[in-house]
């Protein structure tokens, strides 16, 4: 579904993504794990368009996605969850939601996809009307899903999305990736939290100082005495 | 219920609209003195350049320091345009229905014009954020002062040395005393037909658009919202309502100099005080910016021309002798006490307010009794 192949970002003269090259095939839960400032964020960031490779190709369904500005990506069936919960503060959950569908023009498809988040994260609706800034933190990555969810993508870019939650909250979270992965949605997880994420994913990459160091199975890669040793404390 | 709910309100609001601007059009048989009429005219000016600019401010969240040259453009745009038809030899007569026309077409240019100009500027200036679009918009607010001074256009009875008086005059463009009343009837409605444009687009899925990428515009790409693309039309929508503005003042004011535009302009009518009255009344709020913008002149008017300064004790007076040193007082005030502005982001409803209306007295009795209660308890801790 998603190809990666030789990509290179420069930051000025940083050389920050050398030569990345990844796929994510239909319906697979993917993880991209690395530590700080190893190019996860890059990585989605240059995919969704939000910042230009220098070379190298990204397609997604043979669409080349670097030709596509960022805001006609979603268009294609990518949905991006930004890092650090991005929601629409000042507006209410709800509008938020609605925010999602902006591409959208049918009303009752509309309501419809609301319900189904709703379903996914009941949470929300209890706080349709609420500010959503005033919600707390793990809520509002429950919004930043739930608004990418709204147009039906077939694929979900998701950015460290237990990134300052508790432990509690963090497997929550987890528990709805995978819930979403159950659904059929192609998965893209970049994450910091490795144990978590190798354990609910497919298959996995490891990204270090820029390039890929290594890529697997997840469960290999759980078990992995280098992976144990750099990512996972042990 | 819900769709009943909006139907009823745009109803009232129809209604509440076409009496206000009759009431505007028989005003002159009311006996509008000239002096209540020019009054009128200057809120209304005032109302449509507070809330164009809240749409820029408070809902796109970009400063704009130069709103009033908008303003300016469409006030000269307007002016000369007349001129170019009255030389034309389209109209002879300053009343009737071709120089009604005129009046029509002069306004929609003004603001036609002031928006091909806002986007000729909104496209470079809105890549910048935050303090540099301040400097820019700032920056364009005093060229465009310089512009129209030196610019040079059909000679002295056209627009000289920063002046379209006698354009203005010649045209029958500029009113005087009873045509003040008169044509009451124009900016009135003017005023009503912008913010109700302006209030639809900001209730419409391209309000909340704009709203959105205030809030986080990393966020709204993702969403799929051309970011620049919103920005730049919400910046020509501003000033496109800012040219209908521009062209009620020249109406209004029958001379016109850049004087009553240029940034050091101590009047009331300046870009900073446009952005005064919409932090004032509320960033994000048309009815705060058109009740800030009313109550903002009417302090100033007052204060140069009311009675009621004489009366303070002296100490006061000294005060009052420098406008603007009361109105940095009076914002110091409101942001300490109201940091989000008077009416915060809240909009007035009177399908609401009507329907509020019936429960008022049972809710003073709730409240009272509320006091009472809380009263018993106090006595009898």
């Amino acid at each position: 579904m998603l190809k990666i192949s030789n990509l290179n970002v420069y930051y000025g003269a940083i050389h920050a993504l050398k030569n990345v090259s990844l796929e994510v095939n239909d319906g697979e839960l993917v993880t991209l794990i690395g530590a700080n400032g190893a190019g996860k964020t890059t990585t989605l960031h240059s995919i969704s368009g939000l910042i230009k490779a220098n070379s190298g190709t990204i397609e997604l369904d043979g669409n080349d996605l670097q030709k596509t500005p960022a805001n006609k990506i979603i268009n294609l069936g990518l949905a991006h969850v930004p890092e650090g919960r991005h929601v629409f503060s000042q507006m209410t959950v709800l509008e938020n939601l609605y925010m999602g569908a902006f591409i959208m023009n049918d009303k009752a498809k509309i309501n419809e996809n609301i319900e189904k988040v709703y379903a996914h994260f009941p949470r929300l609706k209890e706080r349709s009307k609420q500010l959503a800034g005033t919600l707390s933190g793990g809520e509002q990555q429950m919004l930043a899903t739930g608004r990418a969810l709204m147009t039906n993508p077939k694929m979900l870019l998701m950015d460290e999305p237990s990134m300052g939650l508790s432990p509690i909250l963090v497997g929550e979270i987890f528990s709805i990736i995978k819930e979403l992965h159950d659904d059929g949605i192609t998965i893209l997880l970049v994450e910091q939290n490795a144990k978590a994420a190798l354990s609910i994913a497919d298959r996995a990459y490891v990204l270090e100082t820029g390039g890929i160091s290594m890529s697997g199975v997840a469960s290999e890669l759980l078990e992995d005495e280098r992976v144990k040793k750099a990512y996972l404390g042990a | 219920m819900k769709k009943q709910n909006y139907l009823s309100g745009y109803v009232i609001n129809f209604i509440a609209c076409a009496a206000l601007i009759v009431f505007s059009a028989v005003a002159g048989t009311l006996g509008f003195s000239v002096k209540l009429s020019t009054i009128i005219w200057q809120c209304c000016y005032f109302i449509i350049l507070a809330c164009s600019l809240n749409l820029v401010l408070g809902f796109l969240g970009q400063l704009s320091l130069g709103h009033c040259g908008f303003m300016a453009i469409g006030a000269y745009a307007s002016a000369l345009i007349s001129l170019a038809f009255q030389r034309a030899g389209f109209y002879t007569e300053k009343s009737g229905p071709q120089f009604m026309l005129v009046l029509i077409i002069c306004v929609i240019a003004a603001g036609l014009l002031a928006a091909l100009v806002g986007l000729i500027v909104g496209i470079p200036a809105l890549r910048l954020k935050g303090d540099y679009l301040a400097i820019i918009t700032l920056g364009f607010g005093m060229i465009i002062v310089n512009v129209i001074n030196n610019l040079p256009f059909c000679g002295m009875d056209g627009l000289s040395q920063g002046s379209a008086s006698s354009a203005l005059y010649q045209t029958g463009l500029g009113f005087i005393l009873n045509q003040l009343t008169d044509y009451l009837w124009l900016p009135v409605t003017l005023m009503v037909l912008c913010v109700a444009a302006m209030f639809l687009f900001i209730r419409s899925k391209y309000g909340r658009a704009i709203r959105a990428i205030r809030d986080n515009e990393i966020a709204a790409s993702a969403s799929g919202l051309n970011v620049s693309y919103y920005k730049v039309l919400t910046f020509v929508f501003g000033a496109f309502f800012a040219g209908i503005a521009g062209a009620i003042f020249a109406c209004c004011n029958s001379s016109l100099t850049t004087g009553s535009f240029s940034f050091t302009s101590s009047s009331i009518l300046n870009s900073t005080f446009i952005v005064v009255m919409v932090v004032v009344g509320g960033m994000g709020s048309l009815t705060g910016s058109a009740v800030a913008a009313v109550g903002m002149f009417m302090l100033n008017y007052t204060i140069k021309n009311g009675k009621w300064v004489e009366s303070l004790p002296e100490f006061l007076q000294m005060v009052f002798s420098y406008p603007m040193l009361v109105y940095s007082i009076a914002l110091i005030i409101v942001i300490i006490f109201r940091p989000k502005g008077i009416f915060g982001t809240y909009e007035f409803s009177l399908r609401r307010f009507f329907v509020s209306i019936p429960k008022l007295p049972q809710m003073i009795k709730n409240r009272a009794a509320a006091k009472k209660e809380k009263a018993e308890v106090a006595e009898n801790e």
